[in-house]
């Protein structure tokens, strides 16, 4: 995928399910995009994920890591971001949270 | 999908074939701790060779496997972690620590023979490994 | 440029030179018909000032001449359309065609330079008789040639750039050589500048060459290692956490004091990690914890390696 290494592919994969699984825990319905990306001499894969669910009340604990308010070990967005090159989140209470992150790698 | 468990003497394998969901996890977690307890066998082995990602909830639930496991009497080994896996594993956080870990199933037995033996030698309680 | 993706670095709608009056519209396309008439004897006498000048001299005159005349055609395509495109690709190609040879970038700057001065020079000799419209048609020329040099040169730069990381990342790969020492000892000698990119393809390779070679203890010596950031050095426990769940213990050696000072100055919890002073030692304590399981083929205790 995008010339990624298989390990970075793994990273990826499990920053992805663990977005994933934060939807299903809070929102229980959304959506995530993939798209390919450049910048300047690098490529990258974007991930974007989508939800219309409660938002995040408490959004600088939620990204500490070991917190979580669910039942999860607590590796939840902290985790995924810890695997990506970029992370951001954008969380409105009542309305949802739209999470993009994203994974460079230079081409040679 | 349901994983299948065999027994092996006294160790129950439990070989996971394909990605599972989070419900998949978690029976295979109580259907272990239950047959544990009824066979009454001294080890766990978890293959997870077919895994190709392991998120928190994964982790998390053999982590919960070991721990029961033991408290029922019987030691665990997960076997089979990717290289890939494993090196995403840490950067998530999730090391599995206390947990027993080894190559693949042939190591895993080895390692479950090699407990029972020190079992069976040693004479002093067996000392808890530390929660992860 | 900022960007430096060449498929991406001037698109086709990129703005325009500042757009030019009709008369100088005109001029241009008068220069663009002159060079046109006189491509045969122009780019001749190009050819024969690069050879005089002793430029790329790794080619034949045969060479020298084709090339030539390939860039003689693209430059004036670029005067007359004010569009880069097809010029940057060929002169990307011809970087990669001569870079191998060794040509330099002194020689490739001062092969369009001389263009620029032969084409200027034929103006002089062209317009001697209107200084006024000798001027006229140097202020259309000057800038378009300008930028068609600046073209040529950066991406002749670009695709030296482009080797030199190619280069780099072949060498990092034979600069992390993963050792059987004897069964299931693994070493892996770690020289060098570690930066996230060699850190991660380090780990990468450590951990598939247990899986492959079935390594119960590696040995990590970072002797080599000038400086370690908290970066590299949580790196390097990560490794070790992930080598741990492939079922291999790992040992650090060669921890300098400066490193070591660092390490804990910055607060990196090395306390799960067994280090020992030199590789020899660490060798040794490899060998004992191998010997140690050597009853059947070597389990390791359980999760908890801090008991050691």
């Amino acid at each position: 995928m995008a010339g990624f290494s298989s390990g970075e592919q793994t990273v990826i994969a499990a920053a992805i399910s663990e977005i994933a699984r934060n939807i299903l825990m809070y929102a229980k319905q959304g959506e995530v995009f993939l798209s390919l990306a450049t910048n300047g001499d690098r490529q990258g894969v974007v991930v974007v994920a989508k939800d219309q669910g409660p938002g995040i009340a408490d959004l600088e604990r939620a990204m500490q890591y070991g917190y979580s308010t669910s039942h999860g070990v607590g590796a939840g967005l902290p985790g995924a971001k810890r695997l990506m090159d970029e992370f951001e989140v954008d969380t409105v209470v009542g309305q949802g949270t739209t999470i993009t992150m994203k994974k460079w790698r230079r081409v040679i | 999908m349901e994983v299948p468990i065999l027994r092996q003497g006294q160790y129950l394998i439990a070989s996971i074939q394909s990605a599972l969901t989070d419900a998949d996890l978690s029976h295979l977690r109580e259907a272990l701790i239950a047959q544990v307890g009824r066979s009454r066998c001294r080890g766990v082995i978890v293959d997870v060779t077919a895994l190709d990602v392991m998120d928190s909830f994964a982790v998390r639930t053999l982590r919960d496997i070991a721990h029961m496991a033991r408290l029922r009497g019987a030691e665990t080994v997960i076997v089979g972690i990717q290289p890939d896996v494993a090196f995403a594993m840490v950067q998530l956080g999730l090391t599995l620590k206390g947990v027993a870990t080894v190559l693949d199933l042939e190591e895993g037995l080895a390692f479950l023979n090699r407990r029972d033996e020190e079992r069976l030698l040693e004479t002093r309680p067996k000392r808890f490994g530390d929660r992860g | 440029m900022a960007n430096k993706n060449p498929s991406t670095s001037i698109s086709p709608r990129a703005p325009e030179p500042p757009a030019l009056s009709e008369s100088a519209a005109g001029l241009l396309r008068e220069l663009v018909a002159h060079l046109r008439q006189n491509r045969t004897q122009l780019r001749e006498e190009w050819a024969r000032r690069i050879t005089r000048a002793e430029l790329l001299t790794a080619m034949t005159e045969e060479e020298i001449f084709a090339e030539a005349t390939a860039v003689y055609d693209n430059y004036v395509e670029a005067l007359e359309t004010g569009t880069f495109e097809a010029l940057q690709a060929y002169s990307r190609r011809l970087s990669e065609r001569i870079i191998p040879r060794g040509v330099e970038t002194d020689e490739v700057v001062g092969i369009v330079l001389l263009l620029r001065d032969v084409l200027a020079r034929s103006l002089f000799t062209k317009y001697q008789d209107n200084v006024d419209k000798l001027n006229r048609i140097l202020d259309s020329y000057e800038p378009a040639a300008n930028r068609i040099a600046n073209t040529v040169a950066v991406g002749f730069v670009e695709e030296r750039e482009r080797i030199i990381r190619q280069q780099q990342e072949a060498i990092r790969e034979l600069s992390t050589p993963v050792l059987q020492v004897r069964e299931r000892l693994l070493i892996l000698p770690i020289i060098g500048v570690m930066d996230p990119q060699r850190a991660r393809q380090l780990t990468e390779q450590l951990l598939r060459a247990i899986r492959a070679n079935r390594a119960k203890v590696v040995v990590i010596d970072v002797t080599g290692v000038a400086a370690m950031d908290s970066g590299v050095a949580n790196h390097l426990v990560q490794t070790v956490e992930a080598s741990r769940l492939l079922g291999a213990t790992c040992i650090v050696t060669g921890l300098s004091p400066e490193i070591a000072q660092t390490l804990v100055t910055i607060g990196v919890d090395l306390s799960e990690m067994a280090t020992v002073g030199d590789l020899q030692g660490g060798i040794e304590e490899a060998e004992r914890l191998l010997a140690d399981r050597s009853v059947l083929p070597a389990p390791r205790e359980p999760g908890t390696d801090t008991s050691r």
